[in-house]
């Protein structure tokens, strides 16, 4: 046997690897599989690297963290609070914070590193929504993306939770008694989750579990199943010159994309580590040990609970009593279980309830422009700033604070606020992505506004349009032509006899009449042709009435 | 169906970029990207050195802002730069160096040909066919009972997670007599003792006991008090029955210090309006009423503890609470 150029190439140890698992027909196209490159496309990529940073660091800081609810006595580095009892939980954190080199770094490292994780979620998820991303054959991954976005959450409020200082011990309490007012069941999974009485003894060993093993192993999974798909499906791409719905155009991934992408893994690392050295983030020491019966002002969540407080200070105080026995804490559950169980199976539920009501069952590789999409689009902002309302609600104490405004004042507003704003929101975006639409639709017809004025001979000024360059016709032209709305279904056939599924047809016609109502209508290819024309030839019409005059008037007189 | 509704032309001319033309121009990046390599080199050691030179507890100025952990500093920074010169390099790298030219690549199928489709579902009636379970329910039937029953064990097993609740959220340890300790001196109180427009937390004598022997802080969750002195005329209302023996004692009330809304410790006292607020999420109880819920989210007054003072006069409870205090919950009544 001659030998390969494999083992010419010294790859002997590939060869090994081969006979064994023989995958170099499937490795060597996946060397070159291309991904597109834009920005937005990054926020995912942060998210794996904070995860990654999380892990590293949170494993770190699990070889001297006790989660240990025993109480003992401090005798440590921090002298303030020598001597005073709490929990081995607290003070083992003290220890990583005072006496092991480099452990309040990781500290400070791992709740940035929570903070940019969720915050990447949130904005890489802001970007598939309003781009339709999400669109058939995506729909698995934007649920799996949700459900990632859920754990998080949870993820980093049972490590909030873990150091047993006074701020975490709060929050621990606000969630008991969120669990206290389920219905029926809300006393027995308190006592359940607690081993028995708030706060126990059981809490921190069994939410230590939670957070460094069941969670995180779940969001591992999940992230794995992800990548595959985006793997699998290819990633989407902005439309563009040469970009269609059946190509991806972009850099291979050897070695262009994995310099990118692993080189952007040490940039976030690096300004993780930064901002660990740099700036400090919940320092524990100053807020003591949890007692239950202490308070400081001005408790506040980590920024992605905030909303869920704010919504918790925003609810007015309904309780229904049934039968003088029963009670339904509306003022609770509302805020705390209702709403977000609503917006989060909202949110999961959104490809296909946009798929339905539009009736588009076609794949979708070239993303959205927001404006192309207006309904969807007013959608997204009207929930957002649902949300930023919670969330300044969440801070209301710290707002009333720094500008002396009446506290009560804050969230009355904000009670009233919270059903105007959003429908504002919504009917505002729409007028804009309306409004952006026509300015596209002129651009298309008779170029853009050059900003060059030009007068006439006869003292007139008129500005002239020149034709926009390819890449930006190529983007402009991406929107598809303007979807119809589904028909409304007739009532009875041919025959009188009313249609089965009728109702349902209905509403789903009047959904996709909401969808697609009032779309700006794309100009055709004849009118294009028709305006591009038009336009030149006003330019040089314009341009020769100009010489023209200008020729008579430099003419020598005779 | 692919929606291809226009033409989107052909991809934009590549255009050199000045590493591409000019190999000056190339041999500089090679060297920046170099460079930035072995910056990222000297930012480790230079951590491995902060790491040992630097005292754990050793304070250092930061002007500007006070003064700050040297090592954490340190390390910050030394271990921030060693990451990032790595990812720079890389990057600059992968732009300057190696080709940036675009290349296109074919979408795969949308979904499988059909035959290929037909085939599987052949596969698939073959597999049923074999297992036979069309033929013999009775197996489907049982493995499915057997599969659902095999699900109830692990729900069982949590069962001991912990008690089941009991009178614990109803009960307290307040009790007839109880002398009422300030809660940081751990002290018995006399009315005197307190000044009109005070408030004090406090706590059931003999708690430090309880929970010691409990080994966790449960009881203190539900038995913290506070003690507040006002001018009996400012009095509106407090919560005695009707008929009973007053259960403030001139002037003093007392309340749980447990929010009824949901559990956080109340905590900022308005003196002048004796509003009582929860930093939490602000709900407000009027204290000179009877522990109203004057604003916020909480739908219970705040359960008042009755007080009166035992022969040598010191503060003591005339009973334990009447209701339980706390966060609301299902079975509370």
């Amino acid at each position: 046997m001659s030998t390969s150029k494999v083992e010419q190439a010294g790859g002997a140890g590939y060869l090994w690897v081969d006979d064994r698992v023989p995958a170099s027909k499937y490795l060597k196209k996946q060397l070159g599989k291309v991904f597109p490159d834009h920005w937005s496309f990054m926020l995912g990529e942060i998210a794996l690297y904070s995860f990654i940073i999380l892990l590293l660091s949170g494993t770190f800081l699990s070889l001297w963290f006790k989660p240990s609810m025993i109480e003992v006595v401090y005798d440590g580095s921090y002298l303030p609070l020598n001597g005073v009892k709490m929990s081995e939980a607290y003070a083992s954190t003290l220890d990583i914070s005072f006496d092991i080199r480099g452990g309040l770094l990781m500290r400070q490292i791992h709740h940035w590193g929570a903070l940019f994780f969720v915050a990447a979620i949130s904005v890489h998820l802001l970007r598939v929504f309003f781009t339709g991303a999400f669109r058939k054959p995506r729909e698995t991954n934007w649920i799996i993306g949700v459900t990632l976005l859920t754990l998080a959450l949870l993820e980093g409020f049972a490590g909030y939770s873990l150091p047993d200082d006074l701020l975490s011990g709060t929050g621990l309490r606000i969630a008991q008694g969120i669990m206290l007012s389920l219905p029926v069941v809300g006393s027995y999974v308190s006592f359940f989750v607690f081993g028995g009485e708030f706060p126990g003894t059981d809490f921190i060993p069994r939410l230590y579990t939670v957070h460094v093993l069941l969670v995180p192993g779940i969001i591992l999974a999940l992230i794995t199943v992800h990548l595959m798909l985006v793997w699998f499906q290819k990633h989407t791409q902005f439309p563009g010159p040469g970009r269609t719905q059946r190509n991806v155009v972009g850099y291979p991934l050897f070695p262009v994309y994995a310099a990118k992408a692993g080189g952007f893994f040490f940039v976030v690392f690096g300004v993780t580590a930064l901002m660990g050295g740099l700036f400090q983030i919940n320092p524990i020491w100053l807020y003591g040990p949890y007692i239950p019966d202490q308070i400081t002002a001005g408790s506040q969540p980590d920024w992605y609970i905030g909303w869920l407080d704010g919504a918790l200070r925003l609810m007015p105080n309904i309780e229904i009593v049934f039968f003088g026995q029963w009670n339904l804490m509306l003022n609770v559950l509302v805020p705390a279980v209702i709403v977000p169980g609503i917006i989060f199976t909202a949110m999961a539920l959104y490809p296909f309830i946009e798929q339905w009501a539009t009736g588009d069952k076609t794949h979708h590789h070239l993303l959205d422009r927001p404006r192309n999409a207006p309904t969807r689009t007013a959608i997204g902002a009207m929930s957002l700033s649902f949300y930023v309302l919670l969330w300044i609600q969440g801070g209301n104490d710290l707002i009333a604070n720094t500008f002396k405004i009446n506290i009560f004042v804050i969230t009355w507003t904000l009670r009233i606020a919270i059903f105007v704003v959003p429908p504002l929101v919504f009917v505002i975006t729409k007028r804009i992505c309306f409004g952006l639409q026509r300015r596209d639709r002129d651009k298309l017809l008779h170029g853009y506004e050059s900003g060059i004025i030009k007068r006439l001979p006869n003292g007139k000024y008129y500005e002239q349009h020149q034709p926009i360059s390819p890449e930006e016709r190529a983007v402009l032209l991406a929107r598809a032509e303007a979807p119809l709305p589904l028909p409304m279904p007739e009532k009875y056939d041919a025959n009188g006899i009313k249609q089965k599924g009728y109702g349902v047809k209905k509403l789903q016609s009047r959904l996709s009449h909401f969808f697609y109502n009032e779309q700006v209508p794309m100009p055709t290819a004849a009118e294009i042709e028709e305006g591009n024309h038009h336009e030149s030839e006003l330019t040089a019409e314009r341009n020769y009435e100009i010489d023209d005059a200008r020729t008579k008037a430099l003419a020598p007189h005779e | 169906m692919t929606i291809e509704p226009y033409d989107s032309g052909d991809l934009p001319e590549h255009k050199p970029r000045r590493s591409d033309v000019d190999p000056k121009a190339a041999k500089r990046a090679e060297r920046q990207v170099g460079f930035l390599f072995i910056a990222s080199g000297l930012a480790s050691a230079a951590f491995i050195v902060a790491y040992i030179v630097t005292p754990v507890d050793k304070e250092m100025p930061l002007p500007g802002f006070g003064s700050t952990n040297a090592s954490n500093l340190l390390l910050g920074i030394t271990m921030g730069l060693a990451l990032f010169l790595i990812g720079a390099a890389a990057i600059h790298w992968a732009k300057k160096l190696m080709p940036d030219v675009e290349v296109v690549q074919e979408r795969s199928p949308e979904s499988s040909e059909a035959e290929h489709r037909d085939a599987l579902l052949d596969e698939y009636r073959r597999g049923i066919d074999e297992s036979g379970v069309k033929r013999r329910p009775f197996i489907l039937g049982s493995m499915a009972a057997a599969l659902g029953l095999a699900g109830l064990p692990a729900v069982v097993l949590l069962r001991d997670l912990g008690p089941l609740p009991a009178d614990a959220l109803t009960k307290t340890m307040w009790e007839r007599g109880m002398h009422i300790l300030i809660a940081e001196t751990e002290q018995k109180i006399r009315p005197e003792d307190m000044q009109v427009g005070t408030l004090i937390s406090a706590v059931p004598e003999g708690i430090d006991l309880v929970m010691e022997e409990a080994g966790n802080l449960n009881e203190l969750a539900k038995s913290a008090v506070m003690l507040i002195r006002m001018d009996p005329a400012e009095i509106v209302a407090d919560q005695t029955p009707e008929g009973k023996e007053p259960w403030s004692y001139e002037g003093i009330l007392c309340f749980s210090k447990i929010c009824t809304h949901v559990g956080c410790p109340l905590g900022l006292y308005e003196q002048l309006t004796h509003h009582m607020l929860c930093p939490c999420h602000q709900s407000t109880f009027d204290l000179a009423d009877a522990g109203n819920v004057i604003f916020g989210p909480s739908s219970r007054s705040l359960p008042q503890l009755a007080i009166t003072v035992d022969e040598d006069g010191y503060l003591i409870a005339r009973e334990g609470f009447a209701e339980p205090v706390g966060p609301s919950f299902w079975e509370r009544g």
